[in-house]
């Protein structure tokens, strides 16, 4: 029988800045800024939110669209780097609040931006062996841009919960995995900001393992970009997804759906399973999704899923991706700093 | 400061998170916060599990501008008196734009951080009520 | 059953204390008490103290000991009362069960706290230590927020205006205006009120009790002992009752059921009803509260408390004029303030209040608890 997605949820919150709010503050020009980056705003979390509040809700909509019972979940995985804790997982508070039962495995994933699609990985694998009936995958952040850094145009936060089991709304065909040591972006224990390798973070990171690792998928299962309805790349920022999906040969009109990036910055972990959510909202029937993830590090996750017509009676039981990118209020850097908890005591 | 014991809010997790009260098998009566003792009838009760959906009303509400400690960096913050749908009260933050909190108006639970017990402690997590028209 | 008399009255000034601690305050007041009686330490033969949270407030549990030890009445048996903001008048209320039970002659009940040695944030958090603290206080609710939610309430139900509700701190600072142990002698109006800055919306700074330190002490007697004493203020009724320690779970925000009761009781025991009231001493921690206490102690008709304040019927000169001396607003050690409006009521009823109302002879006082889990009425006769 096969196995995929089951359910899916998102959950982004409420507050955006736009590029032009931080631009004034720093004295840069937006107007290049939101060119280079392909960015308008980004998502901001309340002072009351994090990793783990982001993941409860994100679940709460993916039980909605499984429609089973929370304790036939036999694993939670959560990636995201801003778990609230450095020792104490995530995950079990959220089983707690999701009421998944205590017959569980759960553990707290990190890899930069791809921790999120590394739990859909782990969860499908011990769907696949028999050892799970169900597994919650969450890729979730309220990510942290250093003040005045490049970062801080972007890192955003919100994630996207996923079910991993039998009888699914998509399928998941294949995935593969691209990594190597290669430092482009890292935050050390104890420190509140990444530092990053600037453009070192290109070429040599984000393009050459999402290519890699897209193309060996490809390779793989015998698909051209053209086979594909919908591809999803991890989105640091507007301009790198499109560029790979460039040299990859992918069109915009197959990019448009799952480009969330330009609304609500990157979600880090969030990011590609935001993108994924966005497509499943609109995808039909039989048509085939492509998703690489890209974690700084560096490794990329690549997907292929192919749509069930489960996603028909599925869909509509839990908010769409728009809801939450739409249901915005836009505050000052003043706010920003505030609610981020940037000012030193 | 909350009084902040870690076993007490542990122990009370399954009604912070996910609002499992208890219901009276005998007169019915539903109690959030959960009793574990029927106040109606006594030693004659049959108390059980039952979970409120989160849905509710707001009966009366306030805007908390002087915060007890703990609560500092979310003040100003509204707190609403929410009568549960299926019955019980229970008093809870509200979210959202100040000004839009008003007697009468719907809500539902999100599932939000309520304080922290200072950098090094532990983090509590809980229910806010959300606005929902 | 012999009755009860309250033949001396002690107080200490209400104010921040930099300079005195609990121990210091409750001695000052028991020796004025005493005084005020012409007694000597070695007549008391028990004590009953109110306290709310010398615990949290300054980290001493073990209270009543404490204060017979450096009252310099050990050993007589001393047993602390705590019923949050009405620990005063259960001490009271105790040391008048302790006489009536023919166990003793002369009994001291006092009231002291002493709240200035921990920051404002701290005693605020201390103080909803009345609520419930699993599921009021965790949510970020603090006191002047419980009264804020009656207050909505109250407004929304009956259209009582903020203005109106102002009428209740200004009348109370005027009553207090002379009142020397006051922790403010300042005239205010309407305007003011509405000029301070909100705290819990819809109350503000005037509308609220301060943190105070302070401490006070009656003195109580058998008949067969007050006999002996000039002007004894005899104790009529006494009445208590308990509600859920929760605002949340009450059938209604705009009454408080255990001041119902209490005031049900008292009123019977002293078989007379609120009309023949003179002068009454109400629980004012916040300006709602003692809107409420109109209505919960039969002064008005439920939803008419308005038209006391308007027509200041509850002022000096009006028909019952409320908190002579000028109500928790100037002053509100909260443990003591129980003992404190016993206090007003014996010197309004002796003829020697600063703000006297005239030929006073039936007096209340309405102590409440928390945001009305528990409430204590008295009610006091010269006769």
């Amino acid at each position: 029988m096969d196995i995929g997605i089951v359910g899916y949820g998102c959950y982004i919150p409420v507050f955006r800045i736009s590029v032009e709010e931080i631009a004034r503050v720093w004295n840069t020009d937006a107007d290049s800024i939101k060119k280079g980056l392909m960015i308008e705003e980004k998502s901001v979390p309340d002072v009351d939110e994090d990793t783990i509040t982001i993941s409860v809700e994100a679940g709460r909509n993916a039980l909605l669209r499984a429609g089973i019972e929370p304790n036939k979940i036999g694993a939670i995985f959560i990636g995201s780097e801003s778990h609230p804790y450095a020792v104490k997982p995530s995950g079990t508070v959220v089983a707690e609040a999701l009421d998944l039962g205590r017959d569980l495995m759960a553990a707290d994933f990190e890899f930069a931006c791809k921790a999120g699609t590394a739990a859909i990985q782990c969860c499908y694998g011990l769907v696949k062996s028999g050892l799970i009936d169900y597994g919650l995958a969450i890729g979730a952040d309220t990510s942290q841009g250093r003040p005045g850094d490049a970062l801080e145009y972007t890192a955003a936060a919100g994630g996207a919960a996923f079910i991993l089991g039998r009888d699914p709304l998509a399928i998941l065909d294949s995935t593969l995995s691209y990594t190597s040591d290669t430092s482009d972006f890292w935050r050390r224990e104890g420190q509140d900001y990444p530092s990053h390798g600037a453009r070192f973070t290109g070429k040599p990171a984000y393009f050459k393992h999402v290519i890699s690792a897209t193309k060996n998928i490809m390779e793989k299962a015998s698909l051209k970009p053209r086979d594909f309805n919908y591809a999803v790349f991890h989105m640091p920022n507007g301009k790198f997804p499109s560029a790979a999906a460039k040299t990859l040969g992918f069109t915009k009109e197959q990019m448009a759906p799952g480009f969330v990036v330009s609304r609500i910055g990157n979600c880090y972990s969030g990011s590609s399973p935001l993108g994924l959510s966005r497509v499943l909202d609109t995808a039909k029937p039989g048509e085939k999704i492509l998703l690489t993830s890209y974690g700084s590090g560096a490794g990329s996750d690549s997907f292929i899923f192919t749509v069930t017509d489960k996603i028909l009676e599925r869909r509509d039981k839990a908010p769409l991706t728009d809801h939450y990118i739409s249901r915005k209020r836009n505050i000052d850097y003043g706010t920003y700093v505030r609610l981020k908890g940037k000012l030193k005591e | 400061m909350v009084h902040s014991s870690i076993p007490l809010f542990w122990r009370l997790r399954k009604a912070k998170y996910r609002l499992e009260g208890t219901k009276c098998r005998k007169c019915k009566s539903v109690f959030f916060p959960p009793r574990s003792f029927c106040s109606r009838c006594r030693r004659k009760g049959e108390i059980e599990c039952f979970p409120f959906s989160g849905k509710g009303t707001i009966i009366s509400y306030t805007i908390i501008r002087t915060p007890p400690e703990g609560f500092e960096k979310q003040s100003p913050y509204a707190v609403a008196i929410v009568k549960l749908d299926e019955g019980a009260q229970i008093s809870g933050q509200v979210i959202g734009d100040l000004k839009e909190v008003e007697t009468g108006k719907r809500v539902s639970a999100v599932f939000r951080k309520m304080y922290e017990d200072g950098p090094q402690g532990v983090i509590n997590y809980g229910l806010k009520f959300a606005l929902t028209g | 059953m012999t009755r009860v008399a309250v033949i001396g009255a002690g107080c200490t000034k209400l104010d921040e204390h930099w300079d005195k601690s609990l121990r210091d305050l409750s001695t000052e007041a028991g020796v004025l008490a005493l005084k005020d009686a012409g007694l000597e330490g070695k007549d008391i033969q028990a004590l009953y103290i109110g306290n709310m949270s010398a615990g949290r407030f300054i980290g001493q549990e073990h209270l009543a000991a404490l204060t017979v030890d450096h009252a310099g009445l050990t050993p007589i048996p001393a047993t602390r009362c705590e019923a949050a903001c009405a620990s005063g008048a259960l001490a009271f209320r105790k040391a008048c069960m302790a006489i009536k039970s023919g166990e003793y002659d002369i009994v001291v009940a006092a009231g002291a706290e002493k709240m200035t040695d921990i920051k404002g944030t701290s005693a605020i958090s201390t103080l909803m230590g009345a609520g419930d603290q699993e599921w009021e206080s965790a949510v970020g609710l603090t006191f002047v927020g419980l009264y804020a939610l009656m207050t909505n309430a109250y407004m929304r139900e009956f259209g009582l205006t903020r203005e109106e509700l102002a009428l209740v701190p200004v009348k109370n600072h005027k009553h207090g205006l002379n009142n020397p142990y006051a922790q403010f002698n300042k005239e205010i109006t309407v305007q003011d009120v509405l000029n301070s800055p909100l705290i819990a919306d819809p109350l503000r700074l005037l509308d609220c009790s301060p943190i105070t330190d302070g401490a006070a002490a009656v003195i109580l007697a058998s008949e067969r002992a007050a006999r002996k004493f000039d002007n004894p203020v005899w104790v009529l009724g006494s009445g208590q009752a308990s509600d859920t320690l929760a605002l949340h779970s009450r059938a209604s925000l705009t009454e408080m059921l255990a001041a119902r009761v209490a005031s049900r009781k008292a009123y019977e025991q002293a078989g007379l009803g609120p009309d023949k009231i003179d002068v009454a001493e109400v629980h004012d921690c916040f300006s709602i509260a003692e809107v409420l206490a109109y209505e919960d102690l039969g002064f008005a008709n439920k939803g008419e408390a308005r038209k006391l304040l308007i027509n200041n019927e509850t002022a000096i000169g009006g028909r019952i004029p409320v908190n002579t001396d000028g109500g928790l607003k100037l002053g509100h050690p909260v443990g003591a303030t129980g003992i404190k409006q016993i206090i007003e009521i014996v010197k309004q009823l002796r003829g020697r209040a600063v703000t006297q109302v005239k030929d006073a002879k039936t007096g209340l006082t309405h102590n409440v608890g928390g945001s009305g889990a528990t409430a204590l009425v008295h009610i006091f006769g010269s006769e």
